[in-house]
């Protein structure tokens, strides 16, 4: 009975003593000179954030941040579920959001966000495509961070075995692209790219790199009469069905199938560097060139854009003076800080960074070729296109119908005639 | 000042027991019954994000029009009716075995057989993913033996099975379990009269057995059927639903139609409460067929 009492006593003890810890916790958080951030990726968004605020506290004595890492997609379920409880005390100062997300959280929950407009932020020296992304009615809502300009990226040891070289595969045609795919297949017996089932992540790219996408001017879905769409997807379906593209079960195994040599080459927004370079072993074996242009498609480019994201400064922040001024001076406006990152594959959409010599170094990792300066080229190429704030529910419906198309042969028409209607049916309320 | 009126010995524990019920009711009034009349007033609005305006009854009517919201119910049928059976069969199965009188090491096969329960959703639904991946430990097994892989995530209906099979896998256990004590509450004796009346093993299950255990059965039927409609964490975790929507459970689209697609609250919410009527009319025929005074 007696150690039944002196167990109780002890429970309650711990519960009162971390509810107490709890609650400190809550109180040091309230520092005046430290700011919080919810981004992704430590190899990239955090190494910049943290890299930014090391700069921003050589004037400013005491700043920190206190970064949490959170993925993407979790950052905009937690942004939902705080705005629809109506409670945005859990947000942090500030968080990094995806240029294809902005539009619809700006649109659907804009009090979530500071408006940005006049805080003296000059938006004029970001590119204006880029600053469009954040940008509603004439508000800003971000501060543009990276670029993510299309890259081909090509294990040059192993095109080799096949005869080829990184020209063979610069600024060449899709159709040319899927037959020297097949001889690479031959040769090596490795597919040229790998991509995640059901994420339509190539398809999007390919529309981008002909100022195509799933939208009208006025803002409507076009999926099931969009020509180009239908060519991307018939050139998807030909490459799994040649075994040139193979697709894997989720995005860990996308990026191993790199790392462990699984695969010829692969093409993505300019950040996948970092996780190219994750394996070390693989120096000098990379090469960087642009992606295939689409064959008698008007207005088709080898450039195109995928991912890339800009940060954001929360209505619930106490701090936002701090927050606009340590954006300002870092984000928007230290070259050190640009030049730090692009090792990472961080691409500045900043202007005054893109002049700097740090763009112009030689890269061993990619058999000494000056792949940033390559790649800032390729990022004044790309053509802009249309997204909105239904981007996401276009996109999930064409990754729908690509898996049934790759996966069960579905036909092509009425695949996107359904993604259409799937569009339409979320648009429509 | 008035006269007061005393209270009767029974009125007072009467009161005495209201006083300690009336806490359970609040909170769950609170915490329960508030949030699923919110949800009902909220399925009545439509609107994306926080722009909502009320509609009536038009979400209920949008259910009817969606394919997608059809085809998830399909799936999801389709886990209830094959994978419920298959796993409380085999629940019995094990929990016989298991009270085996003359069964050594009992704990540790319970143990064993109820550990499953105790991993987290998602990271089972995660080492299912891995297992059954293009070049997972299934694959790498199936060409051991000589057969080719298969590719268990591109094809629906394989993708289907591997859902069944890691829901098996993680429920049975917990089944069990109630099978377990239902058995234990059987008095041997009722065995043995049985053993010495001549009845066979099989007379014994279906004679006994069964009929004793029915209130569990009841129960774990029940709850399984409940659990099925609701399933999310495997949609999401396992297969993300995919090959395209063919394996996405009800709660899997309701979770997309709130936070991946633009978000649609109103209709989210009319799709649960849907969700709510057939459990509780699947609970009610249940209960019917079960219950026999």
């Amino acid at each position: 009975m007696k150690l039944k009492k002196v167990l109780a006593c002890l429970l309650a003890g711990t519960m009162v003593l971390s509810m107490a810890s709890v609650m400190t916790a809550g109180a040091a958080s309230d520092e005046d000179n430290k700011l919080t951030v919810w981004t992704w990726d430590p190899n990239f968004n955090i190494y910049a954030i943290n890299k930014a605020a090391e700069i921003y506290a050589k004037d400013h004595d005491g700043f920190t941040v206190e970064v949490t890492e959170i993925q993407s997609d979790d950052i905009e379920s937690k942004i939902t579920s705080a705005v629809q409880a109506g409670d945005l005390s859990t947000l942090p100062d500030i968080f990094l959001m995806q240029d294809n997300s902005f539009q619809k959280y700006v649109t659907f929950y804009p009090d979530v966000f500071t408006p940005l407009s006049d805080s003296g932020i000059d938006f004029s020296q970001f590119s204006a495509a880029k600053v469009a992304y954040s940008t509603l009615d004439g508000t800003n809502y971000g501060v543009p961070f990276d670029n993510g300009a299309v890259i081909n990226c090509i294990r040059t040891d192993l095109i080799e075995q096949a005869g080829y070289t990184v020209d063979d595969f610069t600024d060449i045609t899709w159709s040319d692209y899927m037959e020297k795919a097949k001889v690479v297949l031959e040769k090596t017996g490795l597919p040229m790219l790998t991509a995640q089932a059901g994420s339509p992540d190539i398809i999007m790219e390919m529309l981008q790199s002909c100022g195509a996408s799933l939208f009208n001017e006025d803002g409507t879905g076009n999926i099931a009469e969009n020509d180009v769409l239908k060519k991307c997807v018939e050139i998807y379906a030909q490459m799994v069905a040649d075994g040139t593209l193979v697709e894997v079960t989720d995005w860990d195994q996308y990026i191993a199938s790199l790392n462990n040599s699984s695969v010829a080459s692969t093409f993505n927004g300019c950040w996948i560097m970092a996780s190219i370079q994750a394996a070390e072993d693989q120096s000098g074996k990379w090469a960087i060139t642009n992606m295939p242009k689409l064959d008698d498609v008007e207005n088709a480019t080898n450039y195109s854009n995928n991912g890339g994201s800009s940060w954001a400064i929360s209505s619930n922040t106490s701090h936002k003076d701090l927050a606009v001024d340590f954006l300002n001076a870092t984000f928007a406006g230290s070259t050190e800080l640009y030049d730090d990152v692009i090792s990472k594959g961080a691409l500045a959409t900043w202007a005054p960074a893109g002049e700097s010599d740090a763009y112009n170094v030689p890269v061993d990792f990619y058999g000494g070729d000056t792949v940033y300066a390559k790649i800032v080229d390729f990022a004044t190429k790309t053509p802009s296109n249309t997204t909105g704030a239904f981007y996401y529910d276009a996109r999930d419906a064409v990754g729908v119908a690509l898996s049934n198309i790759t996966q069960t042969g579905a036909d092509v028409d009425s695949e996107l005639q359904t993604a259409q209607e799937t569009l339409d049916f979320n648009m429509g309320m | 000042m008035g006269r007061k009126k005393k209270m009767t010995m029974e009125r007072r524990h009467n009161l005495t027991g209201w006083l300690f019920l009336s806490i359970g009711v609040l909170l769950i009034c609170w915490t329960s019954f508030y949030p699923m009349i919110q949800a009902f007033i909220l399925s009545m609005k439509n609107g994306l994000g926080v722009n909502l305006k009320f509609a009536g009854f038009s979400n209920y009517l949008r259910i009817l029009k969606d394919p997608t919201f059809k085809g998830t119910l399909f799936n999801t049928f389709f886990y209830l009716i094959i994978q419920v059976p298959i796993m409380l069969t085999l629940a019995l199965v094990l929990a016989s075995i298991l009270n085996n009188k003359d069964l050594k090491w009992k704990g540790l096969w319970r143990t064993c057989i109820f550990l499953p329960c105790a991993t987290s959703l998602v990271s089972y639904s995660m080492i299912f993913r891995s297992l059954f991946a293009n070049d997972g430990f299934i694959n790498t097994l199936l060409r051991g033996i000589g057969l080719s892989p298969v590719m268990w995530f591109a094809n629906a209906w394989t993708a289907r099975f591997v859902i069944i099979i890691a829901l098996i896998w993680r429920w049975t256990g917990y089944n069990m379990v109630f099978y377990l004590s239902g058995l234990q509450n059987i008095d041997y004796s009722v065995y043995e009269a049985a053993r010495i009346d001549g009845a066979t093993p099989r007379q014994t299950l279906f004679k006994i057995t069964i009929p004793l255990l029915k209130p569990t059965i009841l129960l774990t039927t029940i709850t399984s059927t409940n659990g099925t409609l609701q399933l999310f964490d495997e949609s999401l975790n396992l297969t993300n639903g995919g090959p395209g929507k063919s394996t996405m459970t009800m709660s899997h689209y309701i979770y997309n139609t709130s936070f991946v697609q633009s978000p649609n609250f109103g209709y989210a919410a009319a799709m649960s409460i849907v969700i709510l009527v057939m459990v509780a009319i699947l609970a009610v025929i249940q209960m019917k067929v079960g219950d026999e005074r």
